[in-house]
């Protein structure tokens, strides 16, 4: 039982964090709880505090809106937060669509998909070709316009106010991860992934790798949504720099050895080392 | 027949001004009507919602209305319709129409009073109702068999169901909701001119040039009325006026160049105000047509402690009385205004208005419950009555907006005087439940009379006070019928010995059967239940538990007691919910029918379709009940009960001589004897060819009857049975009906129909037959004759008493001038309760809603009751317009949602709230006061709080 | 292949998909937002700059104590996750307190467009205009209804009833419901109350439903009026006859002689 704990402790905070979000928005719509209103793209904690989506509020800057002072002052919170949290912290512990994706590459495993398309074909940089388009399209259509498709916006909101076809996307997204591309929506396309990893880059939180402890088994790889960031593992102690890190502890997790954990970066000198480390690549 | 030139090219766009139309019928129409085309068939029928009585054709397909549509050869609306009436095609077919009978039973099938409702055979509804009646019979006698009945009955249902409860079970026990309607009114008939039912006719729109409208919203309660005043304004804006007088603003209003708002229940002041201003300038200006005051009028006067209608100190159910102020099964917070109908303090208020009559400010008033009787006084002492309504003590105590200025209300006052005492101005006042429902309703009916005669504006063409109905046969079926406890057709009253003997003798049935006392009118009947006197009720046609003030403790009384409630329905209202047992009933256009509108116009329909699932009429319900029931089973000796202090004696030896014996059934010798058994069912008749008549022959539904046999008709053509012996007590006595198959080519009739013809306006020598008959007999040279019967013999007094050693004056084709004053209602809004509270209709939906709210349009356009209430009054209570709020009174609490703006708009310190949904159930918050002598109660008036919910 | 070359493929390859990618995504949003009858809650900004604005968080259905507000849903077709109502369902009963307004965080929601002397006032939001089909409006056919003139929160001022003689019957009056489109608000009670079978008179966006009188004529009998003033200038004309300069025109005799 402990082991079992042990081993899910933090996928358990993550569900429960995702769905304790969505449990109080659906409860302010359907019974007027007032503790937290809205939805990811922007709420109201009582009523006071504003928090918004820092990514739909540039897209609003690029399609030329006036910025409202409670939108910017939600933005910065928001911001600030993932600053010190990590940035991707929001796709594991917060975004509902990391339930679907995280289920599909779950079944992927256990199908041993995996193990047949080795091979990735498309590269996970495709984000910030997509973040990019995002605000050239906000730019050009005078709309937010990311907004018009992101399943995040139409899941989130849908499980507060009301699906419609939504589910469509949804399983689209679920199947295109199953079979198509390992980590597809998650780790290639979402520009909102793109986003929080570039505002994840300087975030305090890390994971920390023992390489002395480490046996190799590459458990944590194979779990890891976005594998490319643990190049460290068996090889040095360090911490896990990439703002596309997701926080989301799953390597911590499945390491039998003690060789992962969270950490407080230690900030200038790692830094360095992972950006020559990256040059090296 | 001869209608001034003027008034003659007035009336001539309306076509049917002058009795001059008769009988006639346009040929293409009657052609239309028998036409069956494309698989529909159109016939026409009356509108089944208020009493304006519009004529409609009805469309059937394949065994169902599928549409309707005005009948433009009516009169009344020329093809027009309000969005009620508009839906006449939708009302029959909600998805929770009653089709079976059905029981409250245990899990054995027994009858359990507090068990669920299940279906039942109508053999097994027969047998559960006649037990029930016997037992109530075995009781209390007659009295304790009680019937809520109708407005809404067709005219042969209502004289079956008055022919079986008066002449079988010798019970005056049934009174119909139109006594919630009008009966104030028809004591302001019967009082002023010794018959009911207006002068007037509908073409008087046409031909005024004035409409004043007291306490009346025509523009939604007669939609088509109003259509007509409005009409008759934009034909001469200038010259005609239009003036709303009210309590609160609302849609009546919208047209009117003078409103007024007065202070709930001041109406009578405002009259004897305009009473006083006539009297008093007559000197100066000539304002009073003398010979016609002296030829045709009388001045009277009667007691002024009358009470309130409330329940007095003796009746059970306020016994026994405790120190904490309770009473019996009423809270000391009740009891604060019940006691006002044993005593009460006179106001500062009422002071000024009461000195005539001898009280004072502070004295204390003694009440002896409601009288009719009234005495012969002189002019001088009815000037005398008039004296205190100066203008500004009328102002002051009848002001209705605290935010409006004295002087321009008083200005406001003048200007209505002058409109009345204007000479040559043409003047009709309409009234509906403002004047009805009112503590005072009586009185202020004669005192619009009053106005009109004095200044000589009074059954005239364009002129004269007009009582407008509410529902759709208070006229026809609940007045003309007399299905009230006090009276018997065509006027007759059960009181009077010589009118119950033509009675028994029409009906055939042995002298001295009929009960004489006729008191047991609709309070009194819930007030019997509650009391235990009455253990059998049946409702008809009506929604006895959800129309009646002080609501809880009617049905308290039906689900808590030992007693038997049944409800005959289209549909599951509140009334079906508190019975014991549900009959499914046939609606409006499942049968042959009736019914009479406030014009005195009568107009039949015949039978469109079959009834939905088992439903059966009304009619066919007590004519089935009747089987049940023997000579020997009721006509035997009863013990004094209820109101009745005398024994009813037994007159089963007479009917043995009569040639009926012991076990003759009621249904033999009340429904089918040998002149009903006459009118033969023919499908060569034009008028019944290609009809259903499900009473007569059955239908096509195999319905399993009363005998558990499958019903196969009775043979003969009931209906026109019921109407023929129904009409036959008419002819002659200034109501004559016209035979039953005339009316099913025209489009109505206004009674009385004398040689073919339709009188307009009723005791005018010119327009009335009986008049001139009446005129010619007596030698005199008067324009009118007041020719009705009841009170026209009076002693002589003065406003306080009766002089009792004077003897009694003939006044036969007079009418009476009342002295009557303005008086408080029992409660008005103190500290604690601070807001007057009204409730009445609003246009979409039809009294309790049974039929209007099923249809989905209506609904939507108006789901709920709302409180209308003004934006001040809102604030300062820390009311959100479209929030919730509670509304209570010492009765009970609703709650409600506020709304500030809209059609309703009351001054502050008023309320209006709508009791058309069952789910704000305003009648638990009302006060069952009534006006004493026409026990009409006042849903106009009570004193309720206002707090957020 | 050469590192470069291979850069400048992955670049152009990324171009190319970026570029297909976009154009669908772009034509997708064209068409969402192309089209729309929508009625927007109190306060919206004009559409453009309102689906620029709004950030569909919610905040306004959920403040909604009606349940008149939604959010559009994939399948619904209207701008995805934007608020809108309808009328004919749940119309805005006009909240005096308008709580759909000042939570809206981005100010897609405008408050001060529904501020009269600093006081929040729905009476001047502009949410649609009612318009009435008087062929299937029964008032039209002499049918005493009005009942959209009763639902009306502004009775008398958005929606007035004229009176006119019904020569047909000779002694009735038609009782027509008018709307005033300057103080109409688009509440839509009217479409709800409506009781034909499909509503009679039924709210439209203002920019759909209204036409417009050029500024350049002003009514002289209505001081209000004046107001428009504000916004005319001199417009410099052309028609097909106008649309050469003088000059050509006078040299250009064509067929003249």
């Amino acid at each position: 039982m402990t082991r079992l704990w042990n081993k899910y402790r933090y996928l358990f905070f993550r569900r429960f964090t995702q769905i304790g979000l969505l449990v109080l928005y659906f409860g302010a719509n359907a019974w007027g709880w007032t503790l937290l209103m809205g939805n990811l793209s922007a709420s109201s904690i009582l009523g006071i505090i504003p928090l918004s989506d820092p990514f739909a509020g540039l897209q609003m800057l690029a399609a030329g809106a006036v910025m409202a002072t409670d939108l910017l002052i939600g933005m910065l919170l928001v911001s600030v937060f993932y600053l010190v949290v990590g940035g991707r912290a929001f796709c594991s512990w917060v975004c509902p669509i990391n339930i679907i994706t995280d289920a599909a590459a779950l079944l992927r495993r256990k199908l041993g998909i995996d193990a047949i398309a080795k091979r990735q074909p498309a590269s996970r940089n495709m984000r910030y070709w997509v973040l990019a388009l995002s605000l050239v399209l906000s730019f050009i259509l005078g709309v937010t316009a990311f907004e018009f498709i992101s399943p995040i916006s139409m899941l989130h909101r849908g499980i507060v106010f009301g699906l419609g076809f939504g589910w469509a996307a949804m399983f689209i997204i679920f199947i295109f991860d199953l079979f198509v591309l390992k980590n597809g929506w998650c780790g290639h396309v979402c520009p909102l992934g793109g986003f929080y990893s570039l505002v994840g880059k300087t975030s305090l939180i890390r994971v920390q790798h023992t390489v002395e402890n480490c046996t190799a088994c590459m458990k944590c790889k194979a779990v890891c949504p976005e594998g490319q960031v643990l190049h460290m593992i068996n090889k040095q102690s360090l911490a896990v720099l990439s703002g596309e890190c997701t926080n989301c502890a799953r390597c911590i997790e499945v390491c039998d050895d003690d060789a992962l954990g969270f950490s407080l970066r230690k900030f200038a000198k790692q830094q360095k080392r992972e950006s020559n480390n990256e040059s090296n690549k | 027949m001869s209608l001034s030139r003027r008034e003659f090219l007035k009336s001539s766009a309306a076509a049917s001004a002058a009795a001059a139309v008769g009988m006639t019928v346009p040929a293409e129409l009657e052609a239309a009507a028998n036409s069956a085309e494309g698989g529909w068939r159109w016939d026409k029928a009356a509108c089944r919602f208020c009493g304006t009585g519009c004529g409609i054709m009805m469309a059937t397909k394949n065994g169902k209305i599928v549409a309707v549509k005005g009948d433009p050869a009516a009169p009344v609306n020329r093809g027009l319709n309000c969005i009620k009436g508009y839906f006449n095609a939708k009302i029959m077919y909600g998805a929770d129409r009653l089709t079976k009978p059905l029981l409250r039973m245990d899990s054995h099938g027994n009858f359990d009073k507090h068990g669920k409702f299940a279906e039942i055979s109508w053999k097994r509804a027969f047998d559960e109702m006649e037990k029930n009646i016997r037992k109530a019979l075995k009781h209390g006698g007659p009295e304790s068999v009680a019937v809520f009945a109708s407005g809404q009955y067709t005219i042969m249902e209502g004289y079956a169901a008055q022919k079986m409860m008066k002449a079988g079970f010798r019970s005056n026990a049934i009174d119909p909701n139109a006594r919630h309607c009008m009966a104030s009114a028809v004591v302001g008939f019967y009082q002023t001119f010794g018959v009911d039912e207006p002068a007037g006719c509908y073409d008087d729109i046409e031909l005024t040039d004035t409409v004043i409208s007291w306490g009346s919203n025509m523009a939604e309660m007669h939609p088509i009325l109003w259509s007509r005043v409005t009409d008759r304004k934009l034909s001469d804006p200038e010259h005609v006026k239009v003036v709303s007088i009210q309590t609160y603003t609302h849609r009546t209003s919208d047209l009117a160049d003078t409103e007024i708002l007065f202070s709930p229940n001041t109406d009578t002041a405002l009259w004897n105000y305009v009473a006083r201003e006539i009297v008093m300038r007559d000197d100066a200006e000539k304002i009073i047509d003398w010979d016609f005051v002296k030829q045709n009028l009388i001045f009277a006067a009667g007691p002024v402690n009358l009470g309130y209608g409330m329940r007095r100190a003796n009746e059970k159910s306020l016994n026994p009385r405790r120190p904490d102020g309770s009473a019996g099964k009423y809270s000391a917070k009740e009891m604060q205004t019940i006691n006002k109908e044993m005593s009460k303090v006179v106001s500062a208020k009422e002071g000024p208005a009461l000195e005539p009559f001898g009280y004072k400010e502070g004295d204390t008033m003694k009440n002896t419950g409601g009288t009719l009787a009234h005495w012969e006084i002189s002019f001088e002492e009815y000037k005398k009555s008039l004296e205190p309504y100066t203008l500004d003590y009328t102002a002051k105590i009848v002001k209705g907006d605290p935010d409006e200025s004295l002087e321009s209300f008083k200005a406001k006052l003048q200007q209505l005087a002058d409109l009345y005492i204007e000479k040559g101005r043409k003047v009709v006042s309409f009234w509906t439940m403002g004047m009805n429902q009112h503590t005072r309703g009586t009185w202020d009916n004669t005192l619009a009379y009053n106005v009109h005669f004095l200044v000589n504006k009074q059954a005239r063409p364009g002129a004269g006070a007009y009582s407008l109905t509410g529902q759709p046969s208070a006229c026809g079926t609940a007045r003309e019928v007399g299905t009230f406890t006090h009276r018997l057709p065509a006027d007759m009253m059960v009181k009077n010995p010589t009118h119950r003997k033509m009675a028994e003798k029409k009906w055939m049935i042995p002298e001295t059967t009929l009960n004489g006392v006729g008191k047991q009118h609709i309070m009194a009947i819930h007030r019997g239940i509650e009391d235990g006197l009455i253990k059998f009720a049946w409702v008809n046609v009506a929604n006895a538990y959800q129309d009646s003030a002080s609501a809880s403790h009617w049905i308290k009384a039906a689900r808590e007691m030992d007693n038997f409630i049944v409800t005959s329905d289209g549909y599951p209202g509140i009334s079906a919910k508190v019975s014991d047992l549900i009959l499914p009933s046939a609606m409006i256009y499942e049968k042959w029918g009736a019914y009479g509108n406030a014009e005195r116009r009568t107009q039949h329909w015949r039978q469109q379709v079959l009834p939905v699932g088992d439903a059966m009429s009304d009619t066919w319900q007590w004519v089935e009940l009747s089987k049940r029931f023997t000579v020997d089973d009721l006509w035997g000796a009863y013990a004094p009960s209820g109101p009745r202090k005398k024994p009813l004696s037994d007159v089963r030896k007479a009917a043995y001589a009569m040639g009926y014996s012991g076990d003759t059934t009621m249904y033999e010798i009340l429904f089918a004897n040998k002149i009903a058994q006459s009118y033969t069912l023919d499908q060569k008749d034009p008028v019944q060819e290609g009809y259903d008549n499900s009473e007569g022959y059955g239908d096509a539904r195999n319905v399993v009857g009363s005998d558990g046999k499958v019903f196969e008709g009775y043979g003969f053509f009931i209906q026109k049975y019921l109407w023929e012996e129904y009409a036959a007590f008419t002819r002659g006595h200034g109501h004559d009906l016209a035979p039953f198959d005339v009316y099913q080519k025209v489009r109505g009739l206004k009674w009385p129909v004398v040689d073919g013809k339709e009188t307009a306006w009723r005791f005018n020598v010119k327009y009335d037959p009986y008049a001139a008959k009446a005129v010619a007999k007596s030698g005199s040279t008067s324009e009118y004759a007041y020719y009705g019967t009841l009170a026209k013999a009076l002693q002589h007094g003065t406003l306080t008493k009766k002089d009792k050693s004077s003897k009694k004056k003939s006044l036969a084709n007079k009418a009476k001038i009342f002295a009557r004053p303005y008086m408080d209602p029992p409660e008005m809004p103190d500290a604690e309760y601070d807001t007057w509270l009204a409730t009445g209709r609003v246009l979409e939906h039809w009294h309790s809603g049974t039929m209007t709210m099923r249809v989905p349009e209506l609904f939507r356009a108006v789901p709920e009751a709302l409180c209308y209430m003004s934006p001040a009054d809102a604030k300062a209570k820390g009311l959100r317009q479209g929030g919730r709020a509670w509304v209570e009174s010492r009765r009970g609490r609703v709650k409600v949602r506020v709304e500030t703006r809209g059609r309703n708009r009351p001054p502050r310190g008023l309320v209006f709230v709508p009791w058309f949904d069952e789910k704000v159930f305003i009648n638990k918050v009302c006060l069952d006061a009534t006006c004493p002598m026409s026990k009409q109660t006042d849903y106009k008036k009570c004193a309720v709080k206002i707090y957020k919910a | 292949m050469s590192d470069r070359r291979k850069f400048i493929l992955n670049m152009a390859r990324g171009i190319g998909i970026t570029a297909l990618g976009g154009f669908v995504w772009s034509a997708y949003v064209d068409e969402a937002v192309a089209s729309q009858l929508l009625l927007r809650p109190p306060g919206a900004l004009k559409e453009v700059d309102f689906l620029k604005t709004c950030i569909k968080c919610g905040l306004c259905v959920e403040a909604c104590p009606y349940d008149t507000l939604l959010l559009a849903k994939p399948g619904d077709n209207k701008p995805l996750g934007t608020p809108y109502f309808i009328p004919r369902e749940i119309p805005c009963y006009m909240c005096p307190d308008i709580p759909c307004v000042p939570v809206c965080p981005t100010g897609a929601l405008d408050e001060s467009s529904v501020t009269t002397n600093g006081k929040l006032d729905i009476n001047v939001a502009q949410m649609g205009v009612a318009v009435i089909d008087d062929s299937s409006c029964i008032a039209f056919w002499g049918i005493q209804c009005d009942a959209c003139y009763r639902a009306c929160p502004l009775l008398g001022e958005a929606i007035s009833v004229v009176y006119e003689k019904n020569e047909r019957t000779g002694k009735h009056a038609f009782l027509k419901p008018i709307v005033h489109t300057d103080v109409c608000t688009g509440c839509g009670l009217c479409e709800k109350a409506c009781v034909t079978e499909k509503a009679a008179i039924f709210v439209l966006p203002r920019e759909v439903a209204l036409g417009k009188a050029g500024d350049y004529y002003i009514k002289g009998w209505d001081k209000e009026d004046d107001k428009r003033v504000k916004d005319a200038h001199a417009i410099k004309t052309k028609t097909r006859l106008s649309e050469k300069n003088s000059l050509d025109s006078l040299n250009d005799s064509g067929d003249l002689y």
